[in-house]
């Protein structure tokens, strides 16, 4: 591992650069006929790049593994030699970590599952029902994605302190589960939809209920599937509101709790490495397990 | 991606809904209060929730706050007090400095994301998920690690420069470079959304293009130049968008790299960190009312510039 490790940083870089330039060399000289094949440099820089996205997190997991004092030497050990387990299990018992985790997967399930539902129908509604007002609402409703969150923070506060929800799970969740943006998300995606299958519906005699969800819903999973990807995405890893709505360590998510933590001297760091580590890992096995749908819909998402 | 071209298809091969036919019936189509319990939920949790704090804190930032509640109207007395602040203009600096650093990660992604999107790339979707995954990870975990390899004393980012003979600095502890340290993990942070944003771009470009360019004889470079860069600046244009208006509200990594108790905080704060310390660990909220005030112009005026310089470079 220290071998490996050592070896690809700088003389990788150095050989990119080489070999970039040689690459042009070749390439006008011998002519288009060479495009498909030789892909090496491209792997090379795609390699190196790759591995500097994933060295914090294979930091991590080694230092996780790591006694504090080869955390803390300061020439790097790059293998721990014997995995020290152990700091995993002291998270649980130094840190209140099982009662931010449950907080966290929570706030995460009621959000989405919320926005899921809201935001289904209501951008049903907007996409394809005819009311008074409708362009006006909608209007309204989505101008709050031109608004930065800091707006809307401090008068959010004021209702959950009014409402004597702060330190509770409830002002925790409570401004997420309604989403404009994902109001907007499934309006665009039932404005996508063919029009005959909806008349065909109403045609037979469904009322307006019937023919969303028998008819129009299952056309929708796909576009619900990315809302419910963005919310866990943004939910799991959110940190201001948390913070603001939050003091006593065992009430935060994972997210605050982690943030504020840090400021504590007594807990070492491979504990908090191992902390942060388990703080993350649900989302990132997400992630690899779905992988093209998650950076697909955050992708599409953002392209809206 | 796939789905959205999907549904676009369809929707040009389906013909033009047929919405002026007249009904047999005669009576217009309404569809009575069904729409309003579709959306009513929603509007009620919207407007509890965001609405109202909009115009509740456009009128918090002309009143002021007692430690103990209790608030007063002031006028304009928390913008002269602000426009005033020696620390909203570290901050505006700071946050700009940040967002700039950040920016530079978008030629590399354009670069990367080409690279990346050559045809018939073996273990493409492996790079794919490499890039994307500090995107992905939640901040204030992995600005916990970003902080120990930033670390002065045995951080591994010091070690890696002592290889080149670099003494590096007390990265976390020293104003400057505490942001330029932020600002490489935001940068490294981002550069996976650039990519993928860009890759999309990029697979709109018709190859025609390219083997047009390549029987002129113009050579990979100038492809890119030619044909990539122009082509892709749609693209291109909203990755530089999306990354301005994200940057601005620099404050995760900031807190969790740092930390809030961090001897660097005031010389290093972003703008929305100054508005979280001023708001709710000083309980000064409406000034820190008024400081959202500002951001939210601010980004505004950002969009909006952004917007024209568009027309100006972006083909279409």
């Amino acid at each position: 591992m220290t071998g490996i490790i050592e070896a690809r940083g700088p003389k990788a870089a150095v050989a990119t650069k080489a070999s970039s330039r040689t690459r042009t060399r070749t390439r006008t000289r011998s002519g288009p006929r060479r495009r498909q094949g030789s892909h090496w440099w491209i792997h090379v820089v795609l390699g190196v790049g790759g591995f500097v996205m994933a060295f914090p997190f294979i930091w991590q997991i080694i230092m996780a593994l790591s006694t504090n004092a080869q955390v803390t030497s300061p020439t790097p050990v790059f293998w721990p030699g014997q995995l020290q387990w152990d700091n995993f299990a002291q998270v649980f018992e130094r840190l209140p970590f099982l009662s931010q985790l449950a907080t966290s997967v929570w706030v995460t399930l009621i959000r989405t599952v919320a926005q899921i539902i809201l935001c289904t129908f209501a951008g049903y509604a907007f996409a394809r029902m005819r009311f008074k007002g409708r362009g006006l609402i909608l209007g309204i409703v989505l101008s709050i994605l031109l608004v930065p969150s800091q707006v809307y923070l401090i008068s959010q506060y004021q209702i959950v302190q009014g409402l004597g929800w702060l330190d509770t799970l409830a002002g925790i969740v409570a401004p997420g589960l309604f989403s404009a943006f994902g109001t907007f998300l499934m309006r665009t995606a039932f404005l996508n939809m063919p029009a005959e299958l909806e008349e065909a519906a109403r045609m037979d005699g469904a009322n307006p209920f019937q023919t969303f969800w028998r008819i129009m819903l299952p056309l929708a999973r796909p576009s619900m599937s990315v809302l419910a990807i963005t919310t866990v995405l943004w939910s799991w890893n959110e940190l201001l509101w948390p913070l603001v709505v939050s003091t006593r360590a065992e009430a935060m998510p994972l997210a605050a709790g982690l943030a504020t933590l840090s400021s504590d001297r007594t807990i070492n760091y491979p504990v908090l490495m191992a902390a942060s580590l388990m703080a993350m890992a649900p989302v990132l096995i997400m992630f690899i397990v779905l992988q093209s749908r998650v950076i697909d819909g955050l992708a599409s998402s953002g392209l809206k | 991606m796939t789905t959205n071209t999907q549904r676009r298809d369809a929707v040009q091969a389906s013909p033009p809904p047929t919405t002026k036919t007249p009904r047999a019936t005669g009576a217009p189509r309404t569809d009575g209060l069904w729409p309003w319990l579709f959306v009513l939920p929603l509007l009620i949790g919207v407007g509890t929730f965001f609405i109202w704090p909009i115009i509740q804190t456009f009128y918090y930032s002309f009143t002021s706050w007692g430690v103990f509640g209790g608030s007063s109207f002031t006028g304009i007395a928390n913008y002269v007090r602000l426009v005033s602040d020696p620390q909203l203009y570290q901050s505006l600096l700071n946050t700009i400095i940040y967002t700039v650093i950040v920016l530079l990660g978008i030629p590399i992604a354009v670069w990367l994301a080409s690279l990346l999107n050559t045809p018939g790339l073996r273990f493409a979707q492996f790079y794919r998920v490499l890039f994307f995954l500090p995107y992905v990870a939640m901040p204030a975990a992995i600005a916990l690690v970003w902080r120990i390899m930033f670390n002065g004393d045995f951080g591994i980012v010091n070690s890696f420069l002592g290889v080149f003979g670099i003494d590096g600095p007390y990265w976390i502890s020293t104003p400057g470079f505490a942001l330029v340290a932020v600002s490489l993990v935001g940068l490294w942070s981002s550069l996976g959304f650039s990519m993928i944003i860009l890759g999309a771009g990029l697979k709109d470009i018709p190859p025609e293009l390219y083997e047009a360019a390549e029987l002129d004889g113009a050579s990979r470079g100038r492809q890119f130049r030619s044909v990539t860069v122009p082509l892709l600046s749609p693209s291109i244009f909203f990755v530089l968008i999306v990354t301005t208006i994200s940057s601005f509200q620099l404050f995760d990594l900031l807190y969790a790299i740092l930390g809030p108790l961090n001897p660097v905080i005031p010389k290093t704060m972003s703008l929305v960190f100054y508005f979280y310390n001023s708001g709710f660990v000083d309980g000064d909220k409406g000034f820190a009312a008024a400081i959202a005030m500002v951001i939210f112009l601010l980004i505004g005026i950002i969009t909006v510039i952004q917007f024209r310089v568009q027309k100006k470079w972006v083909q279409s």
